[in-house]
């Protein structure tokens, strides 16, 4: 209650007196209640009105995931990993977006106006679009989340950045690729795309046909601005409930193709046994309770809102369930306004904690009906026994177990 | 017969249809802009340019590009990825060879690729076909893939057999709303 504003606080002493009266019993009679003195102001800059910051006080960021740090010896961004622990609502501020690279990547500086993007290959008309003829055609703005195939529960992660920070969730805005690919006339036979970025690695990905003609997104917009150099600015490509790999960024060719093309980013994702190509395509249903989560604190029994996100390659979360006796029993949570396809979705639910050690989870269904499964299930599924070491193949979408210690402590319960 | 001559022409005029840009918006590229945009390189090798290489000349592009530098003098035990080879398991599968781009990628091509298009870091795009060609030769013989004096170019690149060329699994044929692996319920 300490104010650099003497003459207001001597003000509100008066008034805090003048209310006393009302206010009988409350407090002590030496300190009469008073309502909160108004913070000290920021102090206006050019740069403050101009582009806005936040609080001095928000201090969540982003951290270098897979233990390999961003930027690298040579420079290189790597792997950075959203704060989820502190994540409300369903989208990722741009500026804690997740960030993952082709091998590792400097980030281009692009000048817009330099920028083009060209579709080629086994196509009636080769086009080359500039940012401008991009913006004049028909757009979408759509929520979707993009999802890295390092986001993988484990046993050692202390916080949720590390076991589930690889996803994000932004409104982004643009050209449906099918719209340009039709511009462009596919011709038939043309089965896959090659999706190529501008970035001196220039990360290439073979994407399907039917996937790139179905809801895949040339996006300039992302969460009511332009798309962030680390998110690929000026344009990058949303492959929908893909891999995160596939969405390619600084995007300036797409190239329609006869055939897989193994590039070294399909390299990175070859597979030897089929179910893991296959789970590693496409995300399942996956959710995880972002609070309470590990490394929180409760300060006592008590109400609490128990709150997480869903989502799933396979479309729009359907259900969402909530277990507040270590998987025991399950109940439905509340779907946070409208689950929207391929996009981070909020889910809550109440819980009244008795003080007593318990364990929660989330599991969620999607609009296909596949349900998040247990690593148990998984392993039972693949016929093999579940030990520690167990990697679930593919994009691990297992159920996240929180134990909360009767201290109030939150824990990490892999097992 | 009029039926048949009325279908073709309904087929034709919806092909003429279909050919035409709905929004007219965007430029033409010239042949030669999307010759030297267009870097990708399939499994068949149609876009590799002309030139050649051996392994030989490749050992000398290796230093001389500064390869050495970050790869390692033995392609190994340098601050960026190793190119060489684990040591083989009795009975093993190349599967067993470590994630080596020029041993375990299931065609040549994609060595040839990614050479050409991302090395050397912040020099990309400074190597000649014939240097491209030479490297991954080079790479290629001291992974134990093709004999020291094999000359790799346009035709006989695309022809080296890796050996993982059959043992990995393709991707599904992706179709909207199908499960994403058969029977399993997650």
């Amino acid at each position: 209650m300490e104010s650099k504003q003497p003459n207001r606080r001597r003000f509100l002493k008066g008034s805090a007196a003048l209310v006393g009266l009302a206010a009988v019993g409350s407090a002590s009679a030496q300190t009469p209640a008073a309502a909160p003195a108004p913070a000290a102001f920021i102090k206006g800059s050019e740069e403050q009105i101009a582009y806005g910051q936040r609080s001095r006080f928000e201090t969540s960021v982003r951290t270098s995931h897979g233990g390999r740090k961003s930027p690298d010896a040579f420079g290189l961004v790597m792997h950075v990993a959203t704060p989820l622990q502190d994540s409300v609502g369903v989208i990722t501020p741009s500026a804690l977006h997740y960030v993952a690279t082709t091998r590792g990547a400097f980030i281009p500086d692009i000048d817009p106006k330099e920028h083009r993007l060209m579709i080629h290959g086994m196509v009636d008309r080769p086009l080359t679009f500039t940012m401008e003829d991009l913006k004049r055609l028909p757009s979408v703005t759509r929520l979707h989340f993009v999802e890295c195939a390092a986001n993988r529960p484990s046993a050692t992660a202390k916080t949720i950045q590390d076991s589930h920070g690889m996803t994000s969730c932004a409104e982004w805005t643009g050209v449906l690729l099918s719209t340009l690919l039709k511009e462009a006339g596919v011709q038939s036979g043309s089965s896959w795309i090659v999706a190529e970025g501008s970035e001196e690695v220039k990360g290439a990905s073979s994407i399907p046909m039917e996937k790139a003609m179905n809801d895949c997104i040339v996006a300039y917009g992302m969460n009511g601005e332009a798309v962030r150099p680390q998110q690929g600015y000026p344009l990058r490509l949303l492959v929908p409930g893909f891999e995160g790999i596939f969405n390619v960024k600084w995007l300036r060719r797409i190239k329609a193709v006869d055939q897989y093309y193994m590039t070294y980013n399909d390299f990175g994702h070859l597979r030897q046994e089929p179910e893991n190509a296959a789970l590693g395509y496409q995300i399942g249903p996956k959710s995880v309770i972002t609070f309470p989560c590990v490394g929180k604190q409760l300060p006592g029994k008590g109400f609490y809102e128990i709150s997480g996100l869903a989502w799933s390659g396979g479309g729009a979360i359907r259900r969402v369930e909530v277990s507040t006796n270590g998987g025991r029993s399950w109940t439905d949570a509340e779907i946070r306004g409208t689950a929207q396809r391929m996009a981070h979705t909020r889910f809550s639910l109440t819980w009244n904690w008795d003080g007593t050690e318990t364990a929660l989870l989330s599991r969620c269904t999607d609009e296909m009906g596949k349900i998040q499964p247990t690593r148990a299930q998984v392993a039972e599924f693949f016929k093999v026994p579940l030990v520690p070491t167990y990697r679930a193949p593919g994009q691990d979408n297992t159920i996240q177990t929180w134990k909360i210690a009767s201290d109030g402590s939150v824990h990490n319960a892999y097992s | 017969m009029r039926i048949l001559r009325l279908i073709s022409l309904v087929l034709l005029l919806g092909s003429s249809a279909l050919a035409q840009s709905k929004y007219g918006v965007g430029s033409t590229p010239g042949k030669e802009e999307i010759r030297a945009w267009d870097i990708s390189i399939s499994p068949t090798g149609a876009e590799l340019p002309p030139g050649r290489g051996t392994s030989k000349e490749g050992a000398r592009v290796y230093v001389t590009k500064g390869c050495a530098a970050c790869h390692g003098a033995t392609a190994k035990g340098g601050p960026a990825p190793t190119l060489l080879k684990a040591e083989a398991k009795p009975n093993g599968t190349p599967w067993d060879l470590g994630r080596v781009l020029p041993i375990r990628s299931p065609y040549a091509t994609t060595v040839w690729d990614y050479i050409n298009r991302a090395m050397p870091l912040n020099r990309e795009g400074t190597l000649t076909p014939d240097e491209v060609y030479a490297l991954t030769a080079y790479l290629l013989n001291i992974n134990g893939v093709i004999p020291e004096d094999a000359v790799m170019d346009a035709q006989s690149l695309p022809k080296v057999r890796m050996p993982n060329r059959e043992a990995w699994a393709p991707l599904p044929d992706w179709k909207p709303g199908m499960p994403r692996f058969a029977g399993y319920p997650y």
